[in-house]
């Protein structure tokens, strides 16, 4: 488009911009791309192996997935612990603006003090950047909410799908079941949890504790793509799956564990039934309990604070811990030394209301009179006993106890079992420095002094003796539903005096067992005839225990927290017993009012439930196999 | 006399040049948009390219010396609009820089204010006929330059005023600046910065942010840092041979910021690899060197000055830009030329193509 030329632009026509400085420029671009190119050889060629790995470090997320935890079931396969889906929350700090300035916002949305949150994260200030830390457990619908709400302000919270240990309510079979709760700081540093990483669920207690890690499972992980608000982008590139737990069938009874439960409800104290022939524990209850359920998630202080000032000890487990005197159920064992020693046949001991021995007075409740060993049992006297303790010497005495378990642990399959004391002069050596008074051994006769017994020991006790000297190691997971391996690992970490057999006479195992069946008979002087069983070979023995140094003073301490403890140890049948139960009661009081009347309605229970199943399944096939039943039971029991 | 000017003259090669870049650009904007709601970018961006391409060949038949006669109006008329966007500019993402149109059209004007600065530029150099130059020449270039540069700095928008910078050195160059005049000019703006830095004005805000986390970028993860940090690590991943088309995991997975605009060339490099961005390195180098021919072969001095202006901005662009995409200066949010999303910036660049197709096609005309 021709256009008029101007008139000035031909005075400046000849002036031309000089080439030397077009060429400067045009070295100029080549320095500059040079450089530029340069730049992009440092990166692209010398540093791309090292940019390619954060490359993939940026997209790909490691994401756990978590294993579901075995569930747990009663004998007969009815459910005990379940799971139920619960929403999780985590921390990803590498996801984070500023992790300090959202901390208030995250308190308050999750509802947590801002200094747990600040203390979770120091917690975590040497792990990987990567890691997820765990913030709060099972969170609420409106904490969801507020997470979804705030993924651009708080890219830093992520929510896991999770499944979260759904306890019995009310703290039913809880010592026995236990409890699980994220992994401390302390158990990480030892070599039983090498395998395990923070913010893992591990089982604390109970049989939670004891099958850990075949309950666990094996978490799972996946590598998902992200884009860079974390949001996943395509098909995970590696999945590996999680594999669940093992599934865990107790030995325990449903029905029977209930009418235990019942039965101890509103006292302190411990009641264990277990199975003579195989040692399979069919009800463990321990009181006061607490709820498991609490410590599943995230233990309140208050919760906390009150479960470990309740001095009545709620998390003990005291059917395997709590250890006392036996009080007089320990004549069971006395008995057993006194016929198998041939000192008791023929002893016959005149009680009056107790005897002096070295010079002291030892009281007995009644005068009994002219006493053999076939009362002594039933009516529990004492003076009977006395004198058989220092017939026989402490030292056959702690034999016999030893023989049947006492002072160590019986092996079952449980945390934190409580191994007792059987004193014997050697005993008093180690650990006094003393030698042995033959005076200390009269209280030893009727359960009192250093013996010191826990109700599974005494309940594995009177099962070997009324079994024909057959004891089994106790257990409350039936060891042939585990891995071989679990089973053998069980074994090797519960040690103690497990499945053995002692020779026992059978007339004295005779005399033993029709002795305590004696004891629930009304008539004389015993024992246990108040909590007899119309229709049932109920057979056991009372204690009652004083909790001070043993000071022969009759009843004078039988009142408020200075009482008595109440034992009960019984079976059913009497000999070759399908059953047998002992039960403590703390500061009880009389044996046979506090603890023997619990005993009788789970043995009540037992033998009911029995009966019923074996008229049901008359016509298919006997349940159980036949016990060798050594001699003719007399049916002295009014069967 | 004078020849009409004819499409033989048009500069074919040139434009050739120019086409396979922005090709490359649509396909690129296409990938790097490919998985947002942004992936409608690519086409419209064809539309841009559509329109510069029309201006182009409209401006291209334009006598340039009417362009440089309207200078100084156009200059004048450039500096209102500078202060109506003060006034009446829209707001987007912290900046006042756009002027509504309405019909969802957005006019910037400080890409516009460039063209006519190196119209202006040019015209005034041109006017000082080649003389000695005083320092009071210098001072009016630098007033010249000065006002809209402040009036877009104070948008804020630092990256389109710096492009102005070059418009003025490429001036002062070409129009005969001496060597101790630069020295004394270089002397004083290093006194006069370094005086207003130790007197406490520093760069504020982001702009500072943008300088520390350039030091730095790992003091700053989630800011400005993150972008340095995820541009390099886009371009080192890319590698030799790139992770292919749409296979850019920084791309693609919205690590990279703004892989469209300012940070396509990090796109490019990761998906195309070196040997990519040296495919685009060699194509910047051919268009810059034609342009220079072109500047040489220029009939009189201001077409030369504007041709030069061209490249002093295009190439000042690319320096800064790629500069940044690859870590080696702080990021300024300047848009790489024919390569990121964006009207304006093509509008600048296509009419100033034609302009220079124009310079070109009157290089014979006397």
């Amino acid at each position: 488009m021709p256009t008029a030329p101007h008139p000035e632009w031909h005075l400046a026509r000849d002036e031309k911009v000089s080439a030397a400085k077009l060429h400067a420029t045009q070295y100029l671009v080549v320095i500059m791309l040079a450089v530029l190119a340069a730049g992009m050889w440092r990166l692209q060629i010398v540093g791309a192996d090292g940019y390619r790995l954060l490359a993939e470090a940026n997209r790909i997320r490691k994401q756990p997935v978590l294993a579901p935890r075995g569930k747990i079931f009663d004998r007969e396969g009815r459910i005990l612990v379940d799971n139920y889906p619960s929403v999780s929350c985590f921390l990803l700090r590498e996801q984070a603006k500023d992790l300090q300035a959202d901390i208030p916002l995250i308190a308050r949305g999750l509802d947590l003090p801002v200094e747990q949150i600040q203390a979770t994260v120091r917690r975590y200030a040497s792990s990987p950047k990567y890691e997820w830390i765990p913030l709060k457990q099972d969170i609420t619908q409106d904490e969801q909410a507020f997470i979804e709400a705030h993924r651009n302000e708080l890219p830093e919270l992520e929510t896991q799908d999770d499944q979260r240990r759904l306890y019995p309510r009310d703290g039913f079979a809880a010592h026995l079941i236990g409890y699980v709760g994220e992994v401390s700081e302390e158990d990480l540093n030892s070599s039983k949890f090498a395998f395990y990483e923070p913010g893992d669920v591990v089982g604390k207690s109970g049989v939670e504790e004891t099958y850990d890690a075949i309950l666990r499972g094996t978490d799972g992980s996946r590598d998902v793509v992200v884009n860079s608000r974390g949001k996943e982008i395509g098909q995970p590139i590696r999945q590996q799956l999680a594999i669940p737990g093992h599934d865990l069938r107790l030995t325990i009874d449903l029905d029977l564990q209930r009418v235990a439960e019942q039965a101890m409800e509103g006292k302190n104290g411990a009641l264990v039934a277990m199975d003579p022939h195989t040692g399979e524990i069919l009800a463990m209850v321990s009181r006061p309990t607490f709820d498991p359920n609490q410590f599943a998630v995230r233990l309140t202080k208050s919760y906390w604070s009150q479960i470990v000032n309740d001095p009545n000890h709620p998390l003990m487990n005291k059917t395997i811990q709590a250890q006392y005197a036996p009080g007089s159920t320990f004549k069971i064992i006395m008995s057993l030394a006194g016929l198998e020693e041939q000192a008791a046949q023929d002893m016959h001991v005149m009680c009056n209301g107790g005897a002096t021995f070295y010079g002291h007075f030892f009281a007995c409740d009644h005068h009994h009179g002219m006493v053999d060993i076939e009362h002594a049992i039933p009516w529990s006297c004492d003076t009977y006993y006395y004198t058989l303790a220092e017939k026989l010497g402490i030292d056959t005495i702690a034999k016999y106890a030893t023989e049947v378990g006492l002072s160590q642990k019986t092996g079952i399959d449980l945390p934190d079992e409580a191994s007792g004391t059987m004193p014997s002069t050697a005993w008093k050596m180690k650990t006094q420095h003393d030698k042995w008074y033959a005076g200390e051994t009269i209280s030893v006769g009727i359960g009192q002094g250093a013996v010191q017994a826990t109700p599974i020991q005494l309940a594995r006790a009177l099962s070997g003796i009324a079994s024909g000297g057959v004891l089994k190691r106790p257990h409350v997971v039936f060891p042939d539903e585990l891995p071989p391996d679990m089973a053998s690992a069980i074994a090797a970490t519960f040690p103690g005096s497990g499945d053995r057999t002692i020779p026992i006479t059978p007339d004295n195992w005779q005399t033993i067992t029709d002795g305590m069946a004696q004891t629930m008979l009304p008539g004389g002087y015993d024992t246990g005839a108040a909590v007899r069983l119309e229709g049932i070979d109920f057979a056991g023995k009372t204690g009652t225990a004083q909790l001070v140094n043993h000071s022969i003073g009759g009843n004078n301490l039988l009142t408020g927290n200075a009482r008595a403890n109440a034992w009960f140890v019984g079976m059913a049948p009497r000999r070759n017993p399908d059953i047998v139960v002992a039960v403590l009661v703390e500061h009880g009081g009389w044996g046979a009012e506090a603890s023997a009347p619990l005993a009788a309605q789970v043995v009540n229970a037992f033998v009911t439930k029995q009966r019923k199943r074996e008229g049901n399944l008359l016509q298919v096939a006997t349940p159980k196999p036949e016990q060798p039943k050594p001699a003719p039971v007399p049916t002295g029991a009014g069967e | 006399m004078r020849r009409f000017s004819s499409f033989r003259d048009f500069d074919w090669m040139l434009l050739t040049l120019v086409l396979l870049t922005s090709v490359l650009s649509v396909l690129e904007i296409r990938s790097a948009t490919l998985n947002t709601r942004f992936h409608g970018y690519a086409g419209k961006q064809i539309g841009f390219l559509l329109v510069g391409l029309l201006l182009m060949f409209l401006i291209s038949f334009v006598d340039y010396h009417r362009l440089v006669e309207i200078a100084p109006w156009a200059y004048a008329i450039g500096v209102l609009s500078l202060v109506a966007v003060k006034l009446v500019g829209t707001s987007v993402m912290g900046g006042k820089r756009w002027i509504n149109l309405g019909g969802g059209v957005h006019f910037q004007p400080s890409e516009w204010v460039k063209l006519i600065l190196v119209l202006a530029i040019a015209r005034y150099f041109w006017g000082l006929a080649g003389r000695q130059l005083t320092w009071l020449d210098i001072a009016k270039a630098f007033a010249m330059v000065g006002v809209p540069m402040y009036l877009v700095l104070k948008q804020p928008d630092l990256g389109t005023a710096l492009t102005y910078l070059p418009i003025l050195v490429s001036g002062l160059f070409l129009g005969g600046i001496k060597p101790r005049q630069t020295a004394v000019l270089l002397l004083l703006f290093t006194l006069v910065g370094g005086a207003a830095w130790l007197s406490g004005k520093r760069p504020k805000g982001y702009q500072m942010a943008r300088i520390t986390s350039f030091i730095n970028p790992d003091n700053d993860p989630r800011g400005t840092g993150y972008q340095i940090r995820q541009s390099l690590i886009a371009v080192g991943s890319g590698g030799l041979w790139g992770k292919g088309t749409n296979q850019g995991t920084q791309t693609q997975g919205d690590f990279l910021p703004i892989p469209y605009t300012d940070f396509i060339f990090a796109a490019f490099c990761e998906e195309h690899g070196f040997v990519g961005g040296m495919g685009i390195l060699l194509l910047y180098f051919l268009i810059l060197t034609r342009l220079i021919q072109n500047a040489q072969q220029a009939s009189d001095m201001p077409g030369a000055f504007i041709v030069m202006g061209v490249v002093a901005v295009v190439l000042f662009q690319i320096v800064v830009n790629i500069g940044m995409v690859v870590g080696l200066l702080p990021v300024t949010g300047i848009p790489l030329p024919l390569m990121s999303y964006g009207g304006s910036s093509i509008l600048f660049t296509f009419l100033a193509l034609g302009i220079v197709m124009n310079i070109r096609m009157r290089r014979f005309v006397n």
